[in-house]
């Protein structure tokens, strides 16, 4: 019996030499068949489909690298993880085993970090909703609190009195870097003097221990000389403090917001062309600091909350196709077994997407959805790939960041989450959930208990 | 069904309609079929022969079948 040829869905392409399409150009050349030496198809055939997967070993680069670029430039760097770009306790440990501290925005994130082992004095306490039990137990471990609006800066200096301890503080500041739309939700404003009020209530009431100024001037920037203008500014409220009340600042915090290489929906051209080095970004903060006139021995240390430039592109979801389709406009459409309940960036991201199985050189101008029955779930709206059938493998990139952490447990069940360590070797660092986990925290009440039918 | 005689068909897969001037790409499965249409060939013989060919199943090689056929149909390549 001879040997059968490899199958691929029969194709009849028109073509429109010259014309634009909204497709665009075929991207993709080569399959991605291994993560790290682990064939994707052992990964879903071991773990499920979908499942996501994170390299160790490129999120110890990313941050040996960004970490590298900032020391280089400026003499005390302190990268804090930040939590909600990806909260999964091994996540957090890789970051941490590297030297990185915490930075959270809530209580649950800070009671994560506390268990994680991060020495609470570690722990950047962002965020506008910290009740007071959540501001007592920070104050009782010593952690660093940025103050994101009076009404906490208020209750701080009650609770500080009460007491009988002198929180370390922050405030949160926000600005115009030239850069719209601006963040002006979080901290106080600085042009129309709100921070300046902020910083004389706390040196006026003597009660809090001003060691900090944080700002997070946007997320996904483009623009490296926006966090020059942010560091000036920060700088600049630096030295006022300084001369006014004699009082050094330990730290600068400029957050995070460093764009990773996705490409956001509608922009003309792909992330990898567009997004800016790490090294753009702190060749602007670090000249900036170092610029301002601070004396050498009082130079602020430089605290950094980056999270998706240093996680994005070591996450990746695997998936499958259920199956493809016809629609009444005659274009292709690929059902994938993911879709915006845990790809919850494919909103505002048009992802890379390669199979992960060989094919030929012909492709199709397609649509892909998820698998929820609901409208909305789209995961690239217009997609030029190879001819995917009915249980094909892809490989989906730059998902490592706020994916894991937004995913909704909406229709479908959460899947697992593999980490693959520094020899290749997968674990899984959560299980895929169960109708049990779900369940775990519903009551039913005695009368619905039974029903006929 | 039948493929219009004076369509042109290169080894490649490159198809060229006269009647419209339009032209078109195949893959090498596409190519195959076009081949046996012009062989004169029927739907079910044309199924028999990509199944032999290819690892496929009969079932789910006549659903892209199907659409491909609805694809030539609109593309007024076949009568």
């Amino acid at each position: 019996m001879k040997n059968k040829k490899r199958y691929e869905r029969p194709i009849i392409k028109q073509l429109n030499t010259g014309l634009m399409n909204k497709f665009g150009t075929r991207t993709e050349y080569m399959p991605v068949t291994h993560i790290d030496g682990v064939p994707v198809k052992k990964l879903i055939e071991d773990y499920g489909s979908p499942v996501f997967v994170l390299s160790e070993r490129k999120i110890r680069e990313n941050f040996k690298s960004a970490k590298r670029i900032f020391e280089t430039r400026y003499p005390k760097v302190q990268f804090a993880w930040s939590y909600k770009t990806n909260y999964l306790n091994a996540v957090c440990n890789v970051y941490h085993q590297e030297g990185s501290w915490a930075e959270v925005v809530s209580i649950f994130e800070y009671k994560k970090a506390i268990q994680n082992g991060v020495s609470p004095n570690k722990i950047l306490f962002n965020g506008p909703d910290k009740t007071n039990e959540d501001l007592i137990l920070a104050i009782k471990n010593d952690s660093p609190i940025h103050i994101d609006h009076l009404d906490e800066l208020y209750r701080l200096i009650e609770l500080a009195d009460e007491m009988h301890k002198k929180p370390r503080v922050a405030i949160r500041v926000n600005m115009d870097t030239g850069v719209y739309p601006m963040w002006d939700r979080f901290g106080f404003n600085y042009e129309n003097g709100q921070a300046w009020d902020a910083i004389n209530k706390i040196m006026a009431s003597n009660k809090l221990n001003l060691i900090g100024l944080h700002c997070h001037i946007g997320t996904y920037m483009l623009a490296p000389y926006a966090y020059g203008v942010a560091a000036n500014k920060m700088a600049d409220l630096a030295l006022g403090i300084k001369k006014r009340f004699n009082k050094s600042i330990t730290y600068i915090d400029m957050g995070g917001g460093f764009a990773s290489k996705n490409t956001l929906k509608g922009a003309a051209q792909i992330g990898a062309d567009i997004v800016p080095e790490i090294s753009q970004f702190a060749e602007a903060i670090s000249t900036s600091l170092l610029n301002a006139g601070f004396e050498t021995d009082d130079l602020p240390y430089l605290y950094l909350e980056t999270g998706r430039a240093l996680i994005d592109d070591a996450g990746f979801l695997l998936g499958s196709v259920i199956s493809n389709k016809r629609l009444s406009d005659g274009r292709r459409a690929v059902i994938m077994d993911f879709g915006v309940n845990i790809l919850f960036t494919s909103f505002w991201y048009n992802h890379k997407i390669s199979p992960a199985q060989k094919f030929s050189h012909y492709t199709e101008d397609c649509v892909l959805y998820g698998p929820l029955c609901m409208n909305i779930d789209v995961v690239r709206e217009n997609i030029s790939l190879p001819p995917l059938q009915s249980g094909d493998r892809v490989v989906v990139h730059h998902v490592g960041a706020y994916n894991i952490t937004q995913s909704m447990q909406f229709i479908a069940l959460r899947p697992a989450v593999v980490m693959i360590d520094m020899e290749g070797t997968p674990h899984i660092i959560k299980s895929s959930e169960t109708v049990d986990d779900v369940e775990k925290n519903e009551r039913m009440p005695k009368h619905l208990e039974s029903f006929k039918l | 069904m039948k493929i219009r005689n004076n369509v042109a068909l290169s080894d490649s897969g490159f198809l060229f309609n006269p009647s419209s001037g339009d032209s078109y790409s195949l893959n090498e499965t596409g190519l195959f079929i076009v081949h046996c249409l012009q062989n004169n060939k029927s739907e079910d013989e044309i199924i028999k022969e990509v199944t032999k060919e290819y690892m496929i199943e009969k079932g789910s090689f006549e659903k892209d079948f199907y659409d491909f056929k609805k694809l030539m149909e609109s593309f007024n390549l076949i009568d």
